[in-house]
């Protein structure tokens, strides 16, 4: 198993590399002029010479080194530097946006905390929704409740987040009034009444985004259940006598458990790539709400970071369904 | 021990296009969601024809009207009919969907067949699978419609551009299912007795393709052919709705819905109307495709 896992993060330092390439060679080999909203009364030497200070000069292959250094070996050294109060990183240079003029990673770093709050929390929630559902309309198969959420879980996958966002803020924060619109990312929590409002603001997001995650898992969850409680060892269990509850909720469910795990580690990078719009809806400033403002604004590098870490996270949570794959299930050992 | 002739059939012999349209109908979702797709598909395309407004035409006298009987769906801010907006919009999303969907059906299989008929390219195309199942789809679309939008607006006008460039995008960027599917299939049908038939006889390797893989690996392909607009419509609409898709004044059905998020508190109807056909649309292709997979499986068909 440790070799497996060894050989599996070896091949995942090529994957990640070739796909920085992609990205790198997509964004620069683009017919895209950097330049393009430069007023034309600039002179052409002038534009010249901010090319070269955004490092535009340079061949490719030099430009994509500088990136993959600044990235991979840079970065991590202001970020202990950061920690520890070392100065390994002092005069070094730094991803710059050319939006802000500020280390691309600083404003990444702001802006995570809140991606991963909402992400998180409604994958959290989705889970625990989605995985009682799965297995009670497994167990009353054809039941109406089975119908039911097979025909609720099919509408949450068919419905868009850029539908029901909209819709939610209609329902609860335009007709009712209950909830805010949008989420406000400078409020602290610092007593009972401040953490109800964090509470209410996040509602809608992560409702929005849980929807999507409680009908993909829900599904699996059901099916994988459905595989086991025809098996054998099902029987034999009830045979020796042991409670429906213990039969259903430690025999089958544990083995039912083992393909819906790594479906949810598949599933999480997924979500962020969803949370790029439920952030645009509900105004909130994360990463996905980074690379909109990105994009609008041809800032490349920054454009360039953020596909990255998107790329990186679904190639890290891809090792780890692996790896889980193979620690829950002792008949699959990959040596 | 005389009768040594075989006995006769009861029956008449029963094609598997009858069978698979036999269990199709059974499975009452998927005739329901058919035919809602069907209607949706046959009312965009014959809509411009019978409805009497232009999705474009401007009439500032009429701006902002409720829902009447002239205007089924209500006029938009510039008094633009909102039925033939989502008329039009809904052509353009579905045929961006179905287009979307035969370049990636068409790559899939292509990549999938390589793959699994021929051993020498398996692991050079799966790894290449790999790589692009493990590329961040959202923000890549993202990216290229950025740095693609203008040169191929210039090229081809603003909305045949926009329509290459999204259809192309969506393309590449999801064949990666089906190529896998498939190769799975070609793998284990390489290996059956009718293919060693046709090659003792001297067939080609392209006709073998042609003739004995390809009418085999059919099914799934239908399977992700359905599943495959479904996606397309959602990331199409996604685009647009980001303001990244097609120009403003093109009605599609995510543009709509990113025009009637600003008139929120005011209007609030107005989301409902393209987000319920871009829903309506997927569930029924969804439930198209549950019922086609059930009816393409021998193994379900039986019963």
């Amino acid at each position: 198993m440790l070799t497996f896992t060894i050989r599996r993060l070896l091949i995942s330092i090529p994957t990640l590399l070739f796909i920085s390439l992609v990205i790198f060679l997509l964004l620069n080999l683009a017919p895209n002029d950097p330049m393009a909203q430069v007023p034309l009364t600039v002179p052409p030497e002038v534009k010249e010479k901010m090319r070269e200070a955004l490092g535009l000069g340079q061949p490719l292959y030099i430009q994509f080194a500088k990136w993959l250094m600044q990235f991979f070996w840079i970065e991590p050294q202001v970020l202990v530097d950061h920690y520890f109060g070392t100065t390994f990183s002092e005069g070094d240079l730094r991803v710059i946006s050319w939006q802000t003029r500020s280390p691309v990673m600083d404003i990444v770093i702001q802006r995570i905390p809140q991606t991963l709050w909402v992400v998180g929390m409604s994958y959290v929630v989705g889970i625990l929704i989605a995985l009682p559902i799965g297995i009670y309309s497994a167990y009353r198969h054809y039941s109406v409740f089975d119908q039911a959420g097979t025909f609720i879980t099919m509408i949450g996958y068919s419905i868009p987040p850029f539908f029901t966002g909209p819709l939610v803020i209609v329902i609860f924060a335009v007709q009712l009034g209950w909830l805010p619109s949008t989420y406000d990312t400078l409020h602290q929590v610092i007593d009972w009444d401040s953490f109800v409002v964090q509470l209410q603001q996040m509602v809608l997001p992560v409702m929005v985004l849980a929807l999507q995650t409680t009908a993909q898992i829900s599904r699996y969850m059901r099916a994988s259940m459905l595989d086991n409680l025809n098996q054998d060892y099902v029987r034999t269990a009830r045979a020796k006598g042991l409670s429906e509850w213990t039969v259903v909720m430690v025999h089958v469910l544990r083995n039912s458990m083992i393909p819906v795990v790594t479906v949810i580690a598949l599933g999480l990078p997924a979500i962020f790539g969803g949370a790029i719009i439920t952030e645009q809806i509900f105004k909130v400033n994360g990463i996905g709400q980074q690379l909109i403002g990105a994009i609008y604004a041809n800032d490349l590098p920054t454009v360039q970071t953020l596909t990255f870490i998107f790329a990186f996270l679904i190639v890290f949570f891809n090792l780890i369904a692996d790896i889980l794959y193979g620690l829950l299930d002792p008949r699959i050992r990959y040596d | 021990m005389t009768n040594t002739a075989e006995p006769l059939p009861q029956q008449p012999a029963r094609s598997k296009w009858r069978d698979v349209w036999d269990q199709f109908i059974k499975h009452k979702g998927a005739l329901i969601g058919g035919i809602i797709f069907f209607t949706i598909v046959l009312l965009v395309m014959v809509g411009p024809w019978v409805w009497p407004f232009e999705a474009n035409e401007v009439n500032i006298r009429l701006r902002n009207q409720n829902p009447s009987w002239a205007h089924p769906f209500g006029t938009d801010q510039l008094g633009r009919d909102t039925f033939a907006r989502m008329i039009a919009g809904g052509q353009t999303s579905i045929s961006v969907g179905i287009a979307a969907m035969a370049l990636s059906l068409t790559l899939g299989t292509l990549i999938g067949v390589a793959a699994g008929y021929y051993r020498r390219l398996d692991g050079v195309l799966m790894r290449f699978t790999d790589l692009f199942l493990s590329l961040p789809i959202l923000p890549v679309l993202l990216v290229m419609m950025l740095l693609f939008r203008e040169p191929l607006s210039e090229a081809y006008g603003p909305e045949n551009g926009m329509f290459v460039l999204i259809v192309v995008s969506i393309g590449i960027t999801s064949w990666m299912p089906t190529a896998r599917i498939v190769r799975g299939d070609v793998i284990a049908l390489k290996e059956r007795e009718f293919v060693l038939a046709a090659r003792s006889i001297g067939t080609k390797d392209r006709q073998i393709i042609l003739r004995h893989i390809l009418p085999n690996v059919l099914s799934p392909i239908l399977v992700s052919a359905t599943l495959g607009i479904a996606n397309a419509i959602i990331t199409e609409s996604a685009l647009s709705f980001l303001g990244l898709g097609f120009p403003p004044d093109f009605p599609t059905w995510g543009r709509l819905l990113n025009d009637a998020v600003n008139y929120l508190q005011l209007y609030p109807e107005r989301v409902l109307w393209p987000g319920l056909a871009i829903s309506l649309t997927v569930l029924s292709i969804n439930y198209l495709g549950d019922g086609l997979r059930d009816a393409m499986d021998p193994r379900i068909r039986g019963r």
